[in-house]
């Protein structure tokens, strides 16, 4: 009997919701063949099969999260027996004991009542053990009251740290973790929400208007927007450069370039956020030390510059990853950005689009916006956000003139990058972009 | 309501029974001229005769075997020992017989009497006789075992062991006679069941489950506890046997903790019987285990100081409490 594993499929997902099953139980699946459609925190994307067989037992109801490597379904022949335990065996194997449910072996349709499976409290665990305290190792003590709530909520016990005698966990730890989990999820902690009846609600949470206010539950996408940005900002100290960037030259190289583009037999329109794009790119490339990422005790320096386009959508908003973005042509640039945007607006991205950025542009040009900051997409250190071209007088040989010009601003991770570092790396922008023959080279 | 003290709450119910059934009459060594070791039947010979406050010799297995076939023969007997250590000496009458009549005839016979008799120690009365063995006779199928604390209880469940069709083993203690409480006044009829413990003070965070004169001593020290921010529970069992399980389960799924707090011995007495019983019922509501504060493992001593060392004290309640209360738990 194989194991489905809930497949990570991106940076930032932790979990996934399964929304349909495009098998059923006892079905025939080959390897390779579409399995089920999965909600991550960015996109629902459908994963395959591993291994050929019948698909003997669906372990995670659609609606339903699991965790990244927890056990989604089990493969196997068709008269093989199911195992008691699903979890038994894999890295759960010792949160089994406390799932409470077994499963039913050889029941059709008891999965889809069955709402976790019991890997899920593997991830529970991680997020609430106290990072400073030691883990009991071995047989877990534990007060019957506290097993009691925690089974009742559906917490794993065995990482908690207790504080009653001979480090047993009482009734005050249990209730300590339940509150640490449910309300106000924390970073580290949002893991942990799989195993809440809370989410394995959300497909059908509805607003509640209470006449005062009227109550939206998150998306996903809205909760990892939030985790994300508190902890950016929260973690990476930001400061900002500004800088002006006169764009008349670029206009004049842009229209050259769409007047050729529009002949190709694949025509496409670059945009001023494609040549900006260019440009970062090329002084990512002479400016390695803002490729970076800071990781407590070093910085991770990346030698591929892949370029994140962020794409506002209705629901939230999302950055797919221009890759290589420093090595594309310009055509290459554009057509690629406006697929991304496109699979984007869709929930169609493939994980491979949406991570392993190393640089952030953010462009509210097209909203006539002044200037703005941004904060940075972790564990990036810089995102470049780029106002509206805007005819501005400028002062050209003692002569006011008017200029197209554009604002941009540099937010940078101050443990990873300095402040003349982003005033040189905004400098070369600059250059490009006033310059932009050199973008072609 | 009036405040009278535990000796003259049992003098109430003796007579207020006697006055009304003539069957009632009690019996034991020098309770009606002398009125009795503890004073407590002082003037019922006077008022009720001989006929019905008989002085017996000094002889328990004979008076004990007089008063059950008084009981047999349809009298209603209250039969005083000098102290439970004397019991022993009748205690085959207890056991044997008077237990088991009810049981061997079918129904057809019964013994419905009651022996009053002070358990415990603390009055250097030596060590044959400072003993707490209420659980002794709790082990036995057929008989009742109440042991009131205050003269509340006192008097209203001698008035419920007199009117009740079997035997009942009526525990008092020497230094409980002189504790005073709160009693409706002579006549206002009243009756404590005898199968009712009785929650004596109402608290969160950890229940302490004793009888008899240490609940003097638990009550004390939960007060001292809400000093120090705990909130205890103090349940006074009344009657070890029934034992009231159910209201005991239902505190302790509200606390959580347990401490149990007796006079007598640690093994294979009350408080081992009633831990095993809270274990069995109310295990999953449990968040520590039982703490059980008893006397010292030893024959009592009859120093004085050896005796005050051996016998359980408020602080060793105390103790007890915290060792088992989280100290996130205390209210500052």
């Amino acid at each position: 009997m194989k194991k489905v594993e809930m497949p990570k499929m991106g940076d930032t997902m932790e979990e996934g919701k399964i929304l349909h099953w495009l098998k059923k139980e006892g079905e025939q699946v080959k390897k390779g063949e579409m399995l089920a459609e999965v909600e991550t925190d960015k996109v629902n994307i459908e994963i395959e099969a591993f291994a050929s067989g019948t698909l003997r037992k669906i372990l995670v109801a659609e609606g339903s999260s699991a965790p990244i490597g927890a056990p989604i379904a089990l493969i196997g022949t068709p008269d093989e027996p199911l195992p008691d335990s699903p979890g038994s065996g894999g890295k759960s194997a010792e949160t089994t004991k406390t799932a409470g449910v077994p499963t039913p072996p050889n029941v059709q349709g008891s999965a889809a009542q069955q709402p976790v499976a019991p890997a899920v409290f593997a991830s529970a665990q991680q997020a609430i053990s106290d990072g400073a305290a030691p883990i009991s190792q071995g047989r877990v003590f534990i007060s019957p009251i506290a097993r009691r709530i925690a089974e009742e909520n559906k917490l794993d016990y065995a990482g908690l740290r207790g504080t009653g005698p001979n480090g047993r966990i009482i009734k005050l730890d249990v209730e300590a973790a339940l509150t640490r989990v449910q309300p106000a999820p924390s970073p580290v902690q949002a893991a942990a929400l799989p195993a809440q009846p809370v989410t394995a609600a959300e497909p059908v949470l509805p607003q509640v208007d209470t006449g005062e206010v009227v109550e939206i539950p998150l998306t996903a996408m809205r909760r990892t927007i939030a985790r994300r940005l508190s902890q950016s900002m929260q973690t990476a100290p930001h400061f900002y450069v500004t800088s002006v960037i006169d764009t008349d030259k670029l206009a004049a190289l842009r229209q050259q370039i769409n007047e050729y583009a529009a002949s190709d037999p694949n025509p496409v329109k670059v945009s001023f956020n494609d040549l900006i794009v260019k440009a970062v790119a090329k002084a990512l490339l002479r400016m390695p030390q803002m490729n970076v990422s800071f990781a407590e005790d070093r910085l991770l320096q990346k030698k591929q510059v892949h370029i994140g386009v962020a794409v506002a959508l209705e629901q939230g908003l999302i950055v797919p990853v221009l890759r290589n973005a420093d090595q594309r042509g310009m055509l290459d640039i554009a057509r690629e950005t406006r697929r991304l945007a496109e699979a984007a607006r869709e929930g169609k991205l493939r994980p491979e689009d949406f991570s392993g950025g190393t640089f952030t542009v953010s462009n509210l040009g097209m909203f006539d916006v002044d200037s703005f900051t941004a904060v940075i997409n972790p564990p990036e250190s810089a995102i470049l956000a780029v106002g509206s071209i805007t005819p501005t007088p400028a002062v050209v040989d003692g002569q006011v003139v008017v200029r197209n010009r554009i604002k941009v601003t540099l937010s940078s991770d101050h443990r990873a990058i300095d402040g003349a570092t982003a005033a040189r790396f905004l400098q070369e922008v600059k250059r490009l972009l006033e310059e932009p023959f050199g973008l072609m080279l | 309501m009036r405040t009278i003290t535990y000796r003259d709450a049992l003098r109430e119910a003796i007579r207020e029974e006697m006055l009304r059934d003539e069957r009632v009459f009690i019996m034991g060594e020098d309770i009606a001229g002398y009125g009795g070791t503890y004073a407590v039947t002082k003037g019922l010979f006077e008022e009720f005769g001989e006929k019905r406050v008989r002085d017996t010799p000094l002889a328990e297995e004979v008076i004990t075997g007089a008063a059950i076939g008084a009981a047999l023969g349809g009298l209603k007997p209250i039969l005083e020992l000098m102290t439970i250590n004397f019991s022993l000496l009748a205690s085959d009458l207890i056991v044997n017989s008077a237990a088991k009549m009810r049981y061997m005839f079918g129904g057809q016979a019964a013994v419905p009497f009651v022996i009053r008799m002070p358990g415990g120690g603390g009055a250097q009365r030596g060590a044959q006789h400072s003993q707490m063995l209420e659980s002794w006779y709790a082990h036995i199928p057929g008989l009742k075992v109440a042991i009131p604390a205050t003269p509340y209880d006192a008097k209203g469940m001698l008035k419920s062991a007199v009117r009740d069709p079997d035997p009942v083993l009526f525990i008092e203690h020497e230094l409980l006679y002189n504790v005073k409480g709160e009693v409706p006044d002579e006549g206002v009829e009243y009756t404590v069941p005898l199968d009712a413990a009785d929650v004596k003070r109402s608290g969160q965070d950890v229940t302490i489950i004793t009888f008899s004169r240490m609940l003097h001593v638990v009550l004390p020290a939960a007060e001292d506890l809400a000093k120090e921010g705990i909130d205890a529970e103090v349940i006074d069992l009344r009657s070890i046997r029934p034992i009231d399980i159910d209201l005991i389960v239902e505190s302790v799924q509200k606390t959580n903790r347990v401490v149990i707090a007796e006079e007598g011995w640690k093994y294979y007495g009350t408080g081992q019987g009633l831990a095993a019983l809270i274990y069995e019922y109310a295990f999953d509501y449990m968040d520590a285990p039982i703490k059980h504060v008893t006397g010292a493992d030893v024959p009592m001593p009859y120093s004085k100081v050896l005796e005050r060392a051996a016998m359980p004290k408020k602080s060793d309640v105390i103790e007890a409490v915290k060792a088992i209360v989280p100290a996130a738990l205390v209210r500052r």
